[in-house]
């Protein structure tokens, strides 16, 4: 009746998981009470998780995001107080069993369920404002890919509480992800979850690349689109490309698990060989599906508050394409050890380093960006001086490590860790808290306040240093990565360094979690009447702060690639049209959440083996999904007086913020520390 | 101000005294291959340093020459394109990649962990085995084995032959340079050389399960002398590889204590690679038809150097 699921599946007796446990709850009951009696049920229903508005849904991603970083970054501080403890004689207070699945669930959630979400959220936020667009082009597509995101979510979090989660590092390389090493749930969490939030990626991959490709304002070609919108579009391709490969993969490791076939294990012919090339074809491609749009929204920070246009536009365009494609041909520089010849780790290994020079040549645009103009050091321009500095550090050890006689010494060791980190912390991390802080106004209406977020990246740029410094002196000290404890007494000082670096990244978060609650408390002073708190040069910055749920009420037509900023040099940015017209808008629906819980269902169905339960799961998913394709009721349109009476108040607001300011708006208020 | 300068000399000097205090195993190496393998980091880095260093100096004195609040910076609010200075950010690093290619081309040839070292001296063969959690090497030019303590001559070649017998693994003494790793039904190769004698440590780089962490083993270069000694310690040791004894040997075990076998029978090594190459061998095996060693799935170059896993099957060896 309930496959292999029994009482037993709940791990009483780890105190640390129960402890857990019982905040979860606790928690997860106090925020349902605060919604009962606040009555907040039917407005979040209603204008939240049944929403398609890119813009509730790309903030909901983020939640979500910040949510999971919170959980991920427990796992790192678990993983730090271990290895500061384990020296010597000392077991630490982490068992391996413990200890190997924090590992695996802090890559897991770091990638897929903070980092991912994060991109995917700051994609839908910005990238159709960015383009005049109303919305993206498949809005119920883009309900549902973030409730199946959801539905990966939700099986992550209940294998802490329910079973086990994978204790194989976070690419599950068989054999030992394999049902003869692991025959535990814990892989088949890994695999049900990523295969529920991959699908979603993939869909919203395709919802992106079709919204930019069909969906530009008039005028707006394709070298006159910004430049995060560009990063994105590329970003999208390289989704739709390599998360298929994910899938498959995986769907192979899932045949090999449920169905006793052999294609990663050396019975029949089977070779774990092709596993490590697939998740690596898949993988590689990954870091920069995440790393691009960060680019791109430096791009975006650096030349607002340098006051300059970006320098080299057309330069970068060709750097981010450069990099998708050679993004697709590194993918064994992750195992140079295992035995291929020395042709082809020497090709793979120049491939790689290949990539550095369209990445240098960012670097360098953004260099002279900030060249002859006017740096205002504002919250989002610090993570970004931050980013270059860390990033170029992260460069120079990433392009040592495509060396294959080097990655010969420093594979696996903490020194790869420390690489890793140093660029996705400093690369993707910082990138989202900048655009996090440039764009908030635009989903909000207000500032975030700068104190806190300027406590939060020191934090976080000393914590990170701390942190992993430490981690690149151990790996040339032979130290290995993923060990739970270690007989060497001489790595301890380090690695209690490095515990260190993790509190006062903690203390980072934590200033990001006081920033919001002061901006959220102070947010009629912080408030930005005018839209364009930045002085911005692209259009999202045209439109009212938060955005009106149609976008732009007139579709704007472009004939410069900074057409806002055009506009406003000549003193035509705010002109009110003669007329408006009714808006064509999609209606909400609430098929995305129901299909991403009967996911869910089928998820932990499958990975108990209770196979009734399964088939409710997807006969629920693709009973919802043909409901939904006989519902005609989908779209409706917004009456043009309504849009007047909006866009009326806009302007009101604005013509009186314009006449309280000396200069026009383009000048940004630095706003004074509290 | 003064008080500002004698505390950076405080901490320059703690630095000092942290860096000097800290030995870095992997660039302290005792082989040839390290050897080579650290060089190739130095080079490697000072390469890029060439790029890093302004590109770092630059980073931060822009943003501060050109902070809004220092008027008499030039500011130049339209100007986005410079083909000279496109040309310099793209050439510049490019030539610099190239540089690296080339030592990259070079290097990963004379450093392919497959590539038989040159010397006059006779290469030892260590046959080494993965298992759930420890090291088992076998010396089949001696016929004996032991388990987490690999000794062998300084200044001769040893030729490892790698296999799994169980999860993926991977064989580093970081002192003599490259790892390799360690997989199941396949047989990996690395060529490494000590020149100083000592007693390094080795270990598993490849998680490979919940006794990870203790897959450790003393790798001990010593003398022509104390090779022999420890080859008749290993010998005089009554125990015996075998079938039998190996199968027990191979039980998941932790921190498993160091180990001799005085005599080890024949193609064992060939039989644990052989083990996991599916129903097919196994069948043969039990009929007795087969050599066991003809059955390996080697991993193995082909002319133009790129390794592939070649399955020989039953029915190919039969011919």
């Amino acid at each position: 009746m309930f496959g292999k699921l029994t009482l037993d599946a709940i791990p009483y007796h780890e105190p640390i998981v129960m402890g857990t446990l019982v905040a979860v709850i606790l928690g997860g009951l106090a925020m349902l009470a605060v919604i009962t009696k606040f009555r907040l049920w039917g407005y979040l229903w209603k204008e939240w998780f049944t929403s398609v508005d890119h813009k509730k849904i790309g903030i909901m991603y983020i939640i979500v995001a910040l949510v999971m970083l919170l959980r991920g970054f427990s796992d790192a501080i678990m993983m730090r107080m271990q290895q500061a403890m384990a020296a010597g004689e000392s077991a630490g207070y982490l068992p391996p069993h413990h200890f190997d699945q924090v590992f695996t669930a802090h890559g897991v959630i770091m990638i897929f369920f903070v980092a991912m979400p994060f991109i995917t959220g700051l994609m839908n936020m910005v990238v159709p404002l960015q383009i005049g667009a109303r919305d993206v082009a498949y809005p119920f597509l883009n309900s549902l890919s973030f409730w199946l995101f959801m539905s990966g979510v939700v099986l992550v979090m209940v294998s802490l509480f329910v079973g086990d989660f994978a204790a194989t590092g976070w690419l599950a390389y068989p054999p030992l992800s394999g049902i003869k090493y692991s025959p535990t749930v814990g892989v088949d969490y890994y695999i049900w979850s990523l295969q529920l939030s991959g699908l979603g990626t993939t869909l919203s991959g395709i919802n992106f690349i079709v919204t930019i490709m069909k969906m530009r304002a008039p005028g707006m070609t394709l070298m006159k689109m910004p430049v995060f919108t560009w990063t994105a579009l590329v970003t999208n391709i390289l989704i739709v490309a390599a998360f298929p490969i994910l899938t498959v993969t995986l769907a192979l490791l899932t045949a090999d698990r449920y169905l006793d076939m052999h294609f990663f294990t050396n019975e029949l012919g089977g070779n774990a060989m092709m596993y490590v090339n697939m998740i690596w074809i898949w993988g590689h491609p990954e870091v920069y599906i995440l790393i691009l749009p960060c680019f791109g929204a430096f791009s975006e920070i650096v030349a607002t508050f340098s006051k300059k246009p970006l320098f080299g536009y057309t330069s970068m365009v060709y750097a981010t394409s450069c990099i998708g494609v050679l993004s697709f041909v590194v993918w064994l520089h992750h195992f140079f050890t295992m035995g291929s010849g020395a042709n082809v780790n020497a090709f793979f290994g120049i491939t790689t380093m290949i990539i550095s020079v369209p990445t240098g040549a960012k670097l360098f645009n953004w260099l002279f960006t900030m060249y002859r103009g006017r740096v205002q050091f504002t919250v989002p321009m610090l993570w970004t001086v931050g980013f270059m500095v860390t990033f170029v550090i992260g460069g120079v050890t990433g392009v040592l490590l495509a060396v294959p006689g080097a990655d010969f010494l420093l594979h696996n060791s903490v020194f790869l860790i420390a690489h890793f980190h140093n660029v996705i912390i400093g690369g993707v991390v910082f990138g989202v808290f900048a655009a996090i802080n440039y764009w908030f106004p635009k989903a909000f209406g207000f500032r975030l306040n700068e104190f806190w977020g300027k406590a939060s990246f020191w934090c976080w740029l000393v914590g990170f240093w701390m942190a992993f410094a430490p981690l690149y002196v151990l790996g040339l000290k032979g130290m290995t990565r993923r060990m739970n404890h270690y007989a060497n007494p001489d790595w301890q000082p380090f690695l209690i360094v490095a515990a260190l670096g993790a509190a006062v990244i903690a203390l980072g978060i934590f200033c990001t979690l006081v920033q919001f609650y002061v901006s959220i408390r102070d947010r009629k002073k912080l408030t930005d009447p005018s839209g364009d708190p930045w002085g911005g040069r692209t259009l999202e910055w045209a439109i009212s702060s938060p955005a009106p749920f149609y976008n732009f009420a007139i579709v704007p037509q472009i004939k410069e690639l900074d057409q806002f900023w055009e506009d406003k040099q000549n003193g035509v940015a705010y002109v009110q049209p003669a007329k408006y017209e009714d808006i064509h808008m999609p209606r909400n629906t609430g098929v995305g959440v129901v299909m991403g819980a009967f996911g869910t269902v089928l998820g932990f169905a499958l990975v108990w083996h209770i196979w009734w339960l399964a088939a409710v799961g997807l006969l629920g998913m693709i009973g919802a999904f043909i409901v939904r394709a006989y519902d005609r009721d989908i779209d409706y349109w917004v009456p043009a007086a309504e849009v007047e009476k909006i866009e009326r108040s806009r302007h009101a607001q604005l013509q009186q913020f314009q006449t309280t300011q000396v200069a026009p708006v383009a000048a940004p208020q630095r706003q004074k520390v509290a | 101000m003064h008080a500002l300068i004698s505390r950076l000399r405080y901490a320059s000097v703690g630095v000092a005294v942290l860096l000097s205090g800290c030995n870095l195993e992997v660039l302290t190496p005792k082989g040839d291959i390290g050897a080579q393998e650290k060089s190739l980091i130095l080079i490697a880095l000072g390469l890029m340093a060439i790029v890093a260093i302004p590109v770092i100096a630059m980073t931060l004195w822009f943003p501060w020459r050109y902070r809004s609040g220092n008027k008499k910076a030039t500011y130049t609010p339209n100007w986005s394109h410079s083909t000279k200075i496109e040309v310099v950010v793209w050439t510049i690093p490019a030539i610099i990649i190239v540089i690296l290619a080339s030592i990259t081309w070079t290097s990963s040839h004379a450093l392919d962990p497959y590539k038989p070292l040159e010397s006059e001296a006779k290469p030892v063969t260590v046959q080494v085995v993965s298992m759930d959690w420890k090291w088992l090497f076998v010396y089949p030019e001696y016929g004996v084995a032991s388990v987490n303590e690999l000794a062998f001559p300084t200044d001769r070649p040893v030729n490892f032959q790698i296999t799994s017998d169980s999860v993926m693994n991977a064989f580093f003494i970081p002192q003599l340079g490259s790892q390799i790793y360690a997989m199941a039904g396949m047989e990996t190769k690395l060529h490494l050389i000590a020149r100083e004698p000592g007693t390094y440590e080795g270990l598993s780089s490849n998680f490979s399960g919940e006794g990870f962490s203790d897959m450790h083993f003393k790798a001990i270069a010593t003398t022509e002398d104390g090779f022999k000694d420890w080859i008749a310690k290993a010998k005089a040791t009554p125990l015996t590889l075998d079938a039998d004894s190996y199968k027990s040997l191979a039980q998941p075990s932790e921190k498993a204590p160091v180990a001799y076998y005085g005599t080890v029978t024949p193609g064992l090594f060939a039989s644990v690679v052989n083990k996991h190459m599916g129903e097919m061998s196994h069948e043969a095996a039990n009929h007795g038809e087969m050599p066991m060693e003809g059955m390996q799935m080697d991993m193995h170059h082909h002319e133009d150097g790129d390794a592939v896993s070649s399955n020989i099957t039953p029915a190919k060896a039969e011919k």
